[in-house]
């Protein structure tokens, strides 16, 4: 057979391969890019977070405006409050939500609660701090530690349904079947047999929407607030760890930026704390089916 | 199906004015002859995907431009080998293979041999047709020749032309070129892909169960362009279809179980096999 | 099969569920139906013309949006000019390239990245990133590039350009997660064509699987517009919060979401905080039509198969 006449030549096909070469470059240079900003964020995080945290830090409340020392205390304690408070009201609308969502909605109705769930997901979590200060700051007259609460708790609605229908999805359908033929009652068979099967996937779902809204700024500006003292009533203002790291870091005071790094580190120690529990907890699930 | 397709298997191969015109395979009646040229020349090969081996120790000589079948049970390692001939094996991650695996004489797999240009020279089709969705019908003909730096307008129409009626499809596409791949049937698309194969003018086209997907008039008509196709190519077909194999193959090739039994005369391999196993498999009594 | 005694619960159990799950269309709802109530009174007041005056003086008590929607929209997209091309690079990387072993923890390092909060992403802006933009970076940019104006003028450090790097960093997960299903509902068959063609890698990326890919590609670009828009308390911190309209990137600007965290408590007079509430409205309408632009594109994408956005 006669040399096909469109061979390529002897240069073109190393300029291919060059230019093949070049490309792959890019792409891990690309790669390294992306993954630069999370170590030269957590570097700083370790190095200025570390060198300002003192026992201080966990058990003072901060000083007053220019004087050194103090500390978050309130905050931290404030954080967990307002993470509680969200989780009251976040949990069971998502989770029941859930559960209409893989027990008993139609197809066509769940489509548009799916595509309703991820555009909710996707309002600017600022915009839901506007939201609930006209419905519970305005009306009581009052910024409180409840309105915070409910603000974060909202944002977890979308995110704990989703997950939660999707673990539902997963309990083999054998096991409602079984439970029916029984003589079991619908609600008592998804309650006890199907939620309880999917329990520890909610709760990786639940914590997931923890981990997500624990370092929530924008929404708590307008609603907890703020408070450099302890909050002895729900119904008052709050501290909360990332509304103090923000004040700190705009002031321009030498201590309280070394205080903002210290309460950054001991959040993003939260939110990591977080995020291994549920990798812990998937992976387990992953292990056991 | 115990009884052998005998009339169809006659067909091409012992055409004989085919037979006068292509110097090379004067004694392609008889067996398989010393002095044939050979396309591939592969001794003591074997794959393995990780721990496992997959292909042991194959020694065959492929015929250049003539049909070669390949058969064998599901999971004997036919496409393992059809895709180990133009290197297609190296994009799943973990195989190795050892023994020496020559085409027209060069190494496949010689220090410095870049997978692309054998693929160039050694062309494949898939059991599923894969025209790029979003390149046109000229366009998928045309991809590999553009590849290759192929910008003259005059010679990429000339190919487009050739190539699409060697795949029997020019008739059926010619008045809208434009169209989507996608646009055509299954069978056509199988087409459009062996176009797309042959416009790079490959030397040797791979097929690995291409009709698998096919309704029998499709089939039909990939069975004719492989007869034409043998004029000027070296194809290596697997397939699962004994009467298919029967039909349009010069040599036939038995795998079982990673290991060549049995490679021959297509219609010895059907009338007359020498291995107990082949003649079980080719019978319709295997497994 | 339940007796009658037992319907009653059941259905209770039902409704109750149902009235869960349509709280995600009363939420919906609400929030519209709020941010209007919130800003009836400068919606009466200055109409549509609120969207492209380019005043804001509370002193006056006159408002109008423009500085702010275009310090939104500059600083998204060039957060997306950066994210993009770095986040699909990286998805390609991580679907065609990189070694087995290599891929499991990059996956994980971007999924930390992605759980840093938007307000340490702003402490870390202000005292690490902006001093060094402001020291190399910038000037070097001034340097080299100073004949376009988008690189002059004076350099502060807190910039449009500044809140536009943040802001990509804070989207780079999104983007590249979703750029990562995208190419790998890629088929296979796809490449191994491209590949039987004799195409280089390159060529396979091209003309196989980008080509394949592009308009899901796309849609997780608009997905991370929908992200980039909203972003608030880190652009708050490095973007400068001045009211104005600028070409060069090195000066600052304002956002719809940063002047709605800086001044909302603050707001004197009633205009003052329903101006607010309707920069608010613009945000939340233009955030939320981005984002189901960017679900419709992904789904049509991938057909029926979920691309999870979170
Ligand atoms: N990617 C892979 N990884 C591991 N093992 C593989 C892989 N591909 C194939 N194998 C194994 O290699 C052997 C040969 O497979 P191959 O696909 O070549 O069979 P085949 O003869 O083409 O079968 P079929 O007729 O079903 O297409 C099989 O046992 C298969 O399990
Ligand atoms: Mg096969």
């Amino acid at each position: 057979m006669a040399a096909s006449p469109y061979l390529p030549t002897e240069r073109f096909a190393r300029w291919r391969k060059a230019k093949s070469t070049a490309v792959t470059c890019v792409l891990v240079l690309c790669a390294l890019a992306v993954i630069a900003p999370l170590f030269l964020v957590i570097y700083f995080l370790i190095v200025h977070g570390s060198s300002s945290i003192d026992i201080n830090f966990f058990t003072q409340l901060p000083k007053p405006t220019g004087e050194d020392g103090g500390g978050m205390a309130n905050a931290i304690v404030g954080t967990m409050e307002l993470l509680a408070m969200a989780s009251i009201v976040g949990v069971p609308l998502g989770v029941l939500g859930g559960i209409y969502l893989a027990e008993y909605g139609s197809d066509k109705a769940n489509d548009w609660l799916r595509f309703a769930a991820d555009v909710l997901n996707g309002v600017p979590s600022i915009v839901w701090g506007m939201v609930v200060y006209l419905m519970l700051v305005v009306p009581f007259k009052t910024f409180s530690a409840y309105a915070g609460g409910v603000a974060l708790g909202l944002m977890m609605v979308p995110l704990v349904m989703r997950t939660t229908e999707e673990v539902l999805i997963l309990v083999p359908q054998s096991y409602r079947e079984a439970a029916l033929a029984l003589g079991v009652a619908r609600w008592k068979v998804i309650m006890v047999i199907v939620v309880r099967t999917a329990l520890k996937g909610i709760a990786t779902g639940v914590i997931v929407a923890l981990a997500r809204i624990a370092g929530e700024t924008a929404p708590l500006l307008f609603t907890a607030l703020g408070n450099n003292f302890w909050n002895h009533n729900l119904k008052e203002p709050i501290a909360a760890l990332p509304l103090q790291i923000f004040a700190y870091a705009i002031s321009p005071y030498d201590d309280w930026h070394r205080q903002a790094w210290a309460g950054a580190l001991v959040l993003m120690a939260l939110i990591l704390a977080l995020n291994i529990t549920v990798r812990i907890l998937s992976r387990d699930r992953t292990h056991n089916h | 199906m115990s009884t052998l397709p005998e009339a169809p298997s006659a067909r091409a191969s012992s055409d004989p004015i085919r037979v006068a015109t292509t110097p090379n395979s004067a004694a392609t009646a008889g067996l398989p002859v010393e002095n044939e040229e050979v396309a591939f020349d592969i001794r003591n090969f074997s794959l393995w995907y990780g721990q496992r081996q997959a292909l042991v120790d194959v020694t065959i000589k492929i015929p250049a431009r003539k049909v070669t079948a390949i058969i064998g049970p599901s999971g004997c390692g036919k496409s393992t080998f059809l895709r180990a001939l133009n290197r297609m094996h190296e994009l799943t991650p973990g195989t190795r293979l050892e023994g020496s695996l020559r085409h027209f004489g060069s190494d496949l797999y010689g220090p410095g041999v870049e997978a692309v240009s054998i693929r160039r020279r050694v062309g494949m089709v898939f059991q599923k047709s894969n025209p790029f969705p979003t390149m046109s019908i000229a366009e998928n003909v045309l991809v590999g020749l553009r590849l290759n730096g192929v910008r003259d307008k005059a010679v990429l129409q000339e190919r487009l032309e050739k190539s699409l009626h060697m795949a029997a499809l020019w008739d059926e596409v010619k008045d809208h070129l434009n169209r989507p791949g996608t646009s055509l049937s299954g069978g056509q698309q199988q087409r459009l892909c062996i176009a797309r194969s042959l416009a790079v003018q490959p030397e040797t086209l791979l097929m690995d169960e291409p009709c698998s997907a096919l309704d029998p008039l499709a089939t039909a008509k990939i069975e004719e362009l492989i007869q034409t196709l043998r004029q000027e190519y070296t194809v290596v077909i697997v397939t699962h279809n004994m009467q298919q194999a029967a039909r349009c193959s010069d040599r036939t090739a038995f795998f079982y179980m990673g290991k060549l039994i049995e490679f021959g005369n297509t219609r010895n391999m059907f009338t007359n096999p020498g291995n107990p196993q082949t003649e079980a498999y080719v019978s319709g009594r295997f497994g | 099969m339940p007796g009658p005694g037992s319907r009653a619960p059941d259905i209770a159990f039902k409704w109750v569920a149902a009235l869960a799950a349509s709280m995600i269309i009363v939420l919906i709802v609400l929030v519209g139906w709020q941010l209007y109530a919130g800003s009836r009174m400068s919606l009466s007041k200055f109409g549509p013309s609120f969207l492209w005056s380019s005043e804001w003086d509370p002193v006056q008590d006159k408002y109008g949006a423009l500085p702010f929607i275009f310090g939104t929209l500059v600083s998204s997209l060039l957060a997306l000019l950066i994210a993009v091309p770095l986040g699909v690079a990286t998805a390609i990387f991580l679907t065609e390239l990189a070694p087995q072993k290599l891929r499991q923890p990059i996956v994980m390092a971007i999924e930390m990245l992605a759980a840093v909060p938007s307000v340490i992403f702003g402490l870390w802006g202000i005292f690490v990133l902006i001093p060094w933009l402001r020291d190399h970076l910038f000037v070097w940019l001034r340097h080299y590039f100073g004949f376009l104006p988008l690189f002059q003028g004076p350099i502060y450090g807190v910039s449009m350009l500044a809140a536009g790097i943040v802001v990509a960093i804070m989207i780079l997960p999104i983007i590249t997660s979703i750029s990562r299903e995208i190419l790998r509902s890629v088929p296979n068959l796809q490449r191994e064509a491209a590949y039987a063609l004799g195409a280089t890698r390159w060529e396979v990326l091209k003309i196989a699987v980008l080509s394949y890919a592009r308009r899901g590609l796309f849609g997780a670009a608009v997905l991370g517009l929908g992200r980039a828009l909203g972003e608030t308390m880190a652009v708050t911190m490095v973007i400068g919060n001045r009211p104005q309209i600028s070409a060069s990137l090195f000066a600052p600007g304002y956002t719809l979401a940063s002047v709605i965290a800086n001044e909302f408590t603050e707001a004197t007079s009633d205009l003052y905080l329903n101006s607010l509430f309707e920069l608010g409205l613009v945000l939340m309408g233009v955030a939320i039509m981005v984002n189901i632009a960017a679900q419709v594109m992904l789904k049509s994408m991938t057909g029926s198969g979920p691309i999870k956005v979170n």
